[in-house]
């Protein structure tokens, strides 16, 4: 098989081709059809896939999240009773709430992934996809792009959506338990994360173009 | 000999960060035209800094397991539970089907990764061209289950969080959600430095 590398300036190889990031295969690549996934012919990986959702549906996505992720921050996630006493927490309550019982690692850990990185991780999506409506690279573009890139797996807000079921569960055996907004807020949130899995956002770095100024 | 070419046979490298193909110079490093960052044919010194994260896991992991998660005080009753009792607890009072889940993310899915990294690392290591695809299969479910071990962790900080009734009942988080959550941490890392790529780089290529 021979690939058609040569004829190009110096550097940068033809976009012809897919590199499989978990066993270095080289493909042709090929226009994929709607809803067809290209696999590694030896790995079995996800070498790309079409995806249904265009920038426009990726932005209407972050926006969405974003909406949830502030109402699920901002609303009680579950309210306890006990001989008519309530306590209701929120997110940032545990976070606080940890720290103040040394387990100072695991608010830090808990702030990370389900606060600071979420909120950065959508901020940037927004930014970059704001601009990529238009097929343009948004100021910043590189920089935006290659720290989505690194603080891609640091986020579990889907984890603490089950980690909350599983407490209300716990607690139900002693306690009266009321979910409040702020989980159902988080379900949705779940939902959105779960749609946008399967989007290879450095797709952004083909569709999109630098301006010429 | 597979009829599939690789990368660094046609001089070429993916980068890492933004997928592009560039062309390979050898002997000097060169950044990704694209997106500026490096490019590396392989992750670097991928052996040694997996194994140092997983052993360092796996010292983790024992008082993780060992040292009780949390304290349960109810009207002066002081009960204190590891990760495996308060599955136990949660099978015994009513939720199977939780407790299996929790059983799941706390339990298995890190003994799974120190087996499935162990193996990955020493099969690679030794060049073996044995059962390649399922070793690439199996470190790509190490990545994607990883971060649900966080789950007994983020329970313990919302039950401390609302169990807050003084005397008649309080719960406390104890030592052991520290290093459990460490390990959570560091095996993700270690999973991240592994290059899968070593897998497919035996002398053997009979695929």
């Amino acid at each position: 098989m021979t690939m058609p590398v040569q004829g190009v300036q110096h550097g940068i190889a033809p976009p012809t081709l897919w590199i499989c990031e978990h066993c270095d295969t080289v493909f042709r690549r090929r226009v994929l059809a709607c809803g067809e996934v290209a696999r590694c012919a030896r790995c079995d990986a996800i070498l790309a896939r079409h995806h249904r959702v265009g920038v426009r549906g990726m932005l209407a996505l972050v926006l969405t999240a974003m909406i949830a992720f502030i109402q699920g921050n901002i609303w009680p996630i579950v309210t306890l009773g006990l001989n008519g006493h309530l306590i209701s927490t929120t997110l940032w309550g545990c976070i606080v709430m940890m720290w103040n019982e040394h387990a100072q690692v695991v608010s830090v850990i808990a702030a990370m992934t389900l606060f600071f990185i979420p909120i950065f991780k959508m901020g940037l999506l927004g930014w970059v996809l704001l601009y990529a409506r238009k097929g343009e690279r948004a100021p910043g573009f590189r920089l935006a792009m290659v720290t989505l890139h690194r603080i891609g797996p640091w986020t579990m807000s889907e984890v603490f959506v089950l980690g909350t079921l599983v407490a209300i569960v716990k607690a139900h055996m002693y306690f009266d338990v009321v979910p409040n907004a702020g989980i159902f807020a988080y379900g949705v949130l779940m939902l959105i994360i779960t749609a946008f899995a399967s989007i290879d956002v450095r797709e952004l770095w083909d569709l999109t173009e630098e301006r010429r100024a | 000999m597979s009829g599939l070419p690789r990368a660094g046979d046609l001089g070429l490298i993916g980068c890492h960060v933004c997928g592009m193909v560039c062309r390979d110079v050898p002997g000097h490093d060169v950044g990704c035209p694209r997106c500026g960052s490096a490019l590396h044919n392989r992750k670097a010194a991928s052996y040694t800094r997996c194994w140092a994260l997983l052993i360092a896991a796996f010292f983790f992991y024992i008082p993780a397991n060992v040292l009780p998660i949390m304290r349960t005080v109810s009207v002066g009753d002081v009960d204190d539970n590891t990760i495996l009792s308060g599955v136990i607890e949660l099978w015994v009072k009513g939720s199977p089907d939780l407790a299996v889940i929790v059983f799941t993310a706390s339990i298995v899915v890190p003994v799974l990764k120190f087996f499935a990294l162990g193996l990955l690392l020493i099969s690679s290591q030794r060049g073996s061209g044995w059962a390649r695809r399922q070793r690439a299969k199996l470190y790509r479910l190490v990545e994607f289950i990883g971060y649900w071990s966080m789950l007994d962790v983020f329970v313990v900080a919302l039950l401390t969080a609302l169990v807050q009734f003084g005397f008649f009942s309080q719960v406390e988080p104890l030592p052991g959600v520290v290093f459990f959550g460490l390990t959570v941490v560091i095996t993700m890392l270690a999973s991240m430095t592994f290059d899968p790529r070593l897998i497919w780089d035996g002398r053997d290529f009979d695929d």
